[in-house]
């Protein structure tokens, strides 16, 4: 809020300027969420190459040991490093942040579209759906149907799939609403265009914002739950390096080896945290325009 | 409208979501890929043994008739017995429930303590250093699951400082108050982020509005129009985000009770999932969907009590 506040005088002044584009001004926090994002991409993109060792190199001569220059994050009960575990885990969080966000963001923006300019009958339905959803706890939908579906990654995805594209239909169906009362909706109309062209072509561009916005956040969200699915043993399954089974293999070591779990657990709050700031970032950026 | 008749309204539209939740758990247990009735007996099971599982668990009847049944059952909270456990599903929530109850109305109270005097310093000292430090932990928190702020505090304040039990439940309501209170704690932390965050930004709205400027220049003291004016639209604010975060409460419960073996439902639900006690799953969400039907009505009754525009 108060960087808004900071940046308004200047942006008054450049708009008096003719020609020239207000600066994009992020801040560092954006930034700061920007770099955070590449290193996972990084870790994700080259694991063998960034990670001393291999993921699933049992060595039983190393097994529990503490934090050292040759293990930075220590070994495991079977020996493994849990530093090169966890580098090698990026690679699955992130398909997690985005293979649990991307159908339900395109399929939910899609049928939001579609039930906000359509309104009526087929409204008056998705809002008894929204309803009924919002009655069971997120996780405990999720993992009802992952009970059903049978544990492990796949099967999650499409458990959260099924849930969470109504969260962006929601979001959508109330920005079309909005943008359907305005001028240019009407002026659409009177050119003649037909439904689906004012709908996509005007409608949608100028209500996307607030979801490219959630999406961000949404990808944060969706590591802390497909970590906590893992740990749970309902998400990724081991020996697959996942942050959320990396804590959950942790378990029976909690005392004799905290860094089994606090390390894997740092990751998950760097990433969140990283993919949160650029969402903050895109959210300034948007409010301003 | 007063507020009974408010009231009659939300109750009948609980009703009929409840119907609807029904359905949707119905729907799911019995049209998504994957047999119970194969995965309880396993492959090598005999067509003799499936028809008798599946003739037990009422697979044989018409899918209607089978909704029917369940409609029923649901109405009468029977919701079978337990595959696994060999007893009535109902009375194993009913065991497990006061647990789970006792540690989530713990952890509502801990999270107010803890997130709405932080709210209410950001907000007053907005973009000064406390803010920001606070903002800084809320973000932090915020991107921490659950189950790792569990570990966190189990490592430190159980294993490594013994100033608590590692996990489990004591023997009566004190014991339990003990028991509970890390536990607590930590669906509290996750919960206060969310609450923190929001609260504040709702605090730097109520401290701009017009009545605010307004009683400040009657020339009332700051202490009371914080007090009467400030303290009373927070409290809207603050249930008003209870209301909506009470799933995401219940979620945490969830882990909170596999993270510390808390005999409570979240972990029945997880052990349930496990032992493939389909029974269970279902009677326990549906459960858990009436529950929040409920709290979501209680806020409705709340926000109608406290803020007279809403039940104007």
């Amino acid at each position: 809020m108060s960087a808004v506040q900071e940046v308004a005088p200047r942006e008054a002044a450049i708009a008096m300027a003719p020609g020239k584009r207000a600066p994009l001004k992020l801040g560092s926090s954006t930034l700061v969420g920007a770099v955070i994002l590449l290193l996972f991409i990084a870790c994700a993109a080259f694991p063998d190459a960034i990670a001393p060792y291999a993921p699933n190199k049992f060595d039983y001569r190393a097994t529990l040991r503490p934090p050292s220059w040759a293990h930075p994050f220590g070994t495991d009960n079977f020996g493994r490093d849990v530093l090169s575990r966890t580098i090698w885990a990026a690679r699955i969080d992130l398909q997690i942040a985005v293979f649990c966000t991307l159908f339900p963001a395109i399929f939910g923006t899609f049928v939001g579209c579609l039930i906000g300019y359509t309104g009526g009958a087929i409204d008056s339905v998705f809002r008894r759906i929204v309803d009924v959803v919002i009655t069971i706890p997120f996780l405990v939908l999720v993992i009802a149907i992952v009970a059903v579906l049978g544990p492990g990654l796949t099967n999650m995805y499409i458990a959260v799939s099924a849930v969470n594209w109504i969260v962006y239909a929601r979001l959508i169906r109330g920005e079309i609403i909005a943008q359907k009362r305005r001028d240019y909706a009407a002026a659409g109309q009177v050119m003649g265009y037909s439904a689906s062209r004012i709908l996509f072509r005007h409608l949608l561009p100028n209500a996307l914002s607030p979801i490219v916005v959630y999406w961000m956040t949404d990808m944060a969200l969706a590591i802390l739950l497909g970590s906590s699915l893992g740990y749970l043993g309902l998400g990724a399954q081991p020996p697959t390096s996942e942050w959320g089974v990396l804590i959950g293999d942790a378990k029976n070591f909690m005392t004799t080896a905290w860094w089994m779990s606090i390390f894997p657990g740092i990751a998950i709050v760097i990433a969140g945290t990283g993919f949160s700031l650029l969402g903050d970032g895109l959210a300034r950026l948007v409010r301003r325009r | 409208m007063n507020i009974l008749a408010i009231l009659a309204r939300r109750l009948l539209h609980i009703a009929a979501t409840v119907v609807l939740v029904a359905l949707l758990i119905f729907v799911l247990m019995h049209f998504l890929p994957g047999d119970p009735v194969m995965m309880l007996l396993g492959d090598r099971a005999s067509d003799e043994q499936i028809a008798n599982m599946r003739h037990r668990l009422g697979f044989d009847r018409s899918v209607v008739e089978q909704f029917w049944e369940f409609l029923k059952m649901t109405a009468s909270l029977q919701f079978g017995e337990s595959v696994s456990m060999k007893v009535p599903v109902i009375s194993l929530i009913v065991d497990r429930l006061p647990i789970t109850l006792m540690l989530t109305s713990m952890a509502v109270v801990l999270a107010v303590l803890i997130a709405a005097p932080l709210a209410f310093i950001a907000a007053l000292r907005q973009g000064g250093i406390a803010d920001a430090i606070i903002r800084v932990i809320s973000q932090v928190s915020l991107s921490m699951p659950v189950f790792y702020i569990g570990l966190i505090l189990l490592i430190t304040l159980a294993a490594g400082l013994r100033w608590f039990p590692v996990g489990g439940i004591g023997e009566n309501f004190f014991q339990n108050l003990y028991y509970l209170f890390l536990p607590a704690l930590t669906l509290a932390l996750s919960l206060s982020a969310i609450l923190l965050r929001n609260l504040r930004e709702a605090l730097i709205e109520v401290l701009q509005a017009d009545y605010v400027s307004f009683a400040t220049a009657k020339g009332l003291m700051r202490h009371t129009v914080l007090g009467r004016h400030v303290l009373r639209n927070a409290w809207i604010s603050t249930i008003t985000l209870l209301g909506l975060h009470v799933g995401s409460l219940v979620g945490g419960a969830v882990i909170t009770e596999t993270v510390f073996a808390i005999p409570g439902v979240g972990r029945l639900m997880i052990d349930s999932i496990f032992a493939r006690d389909y029974a269970v799953v279902q009677g326990l969400t549906m459960i858990l969907a009436v529950m929040v039907s409920i709290v979501f009505l209680a806020v409705d009754a709340l926000q109608a009590l406290l803020d007279p525009r809403v039940s104007a």
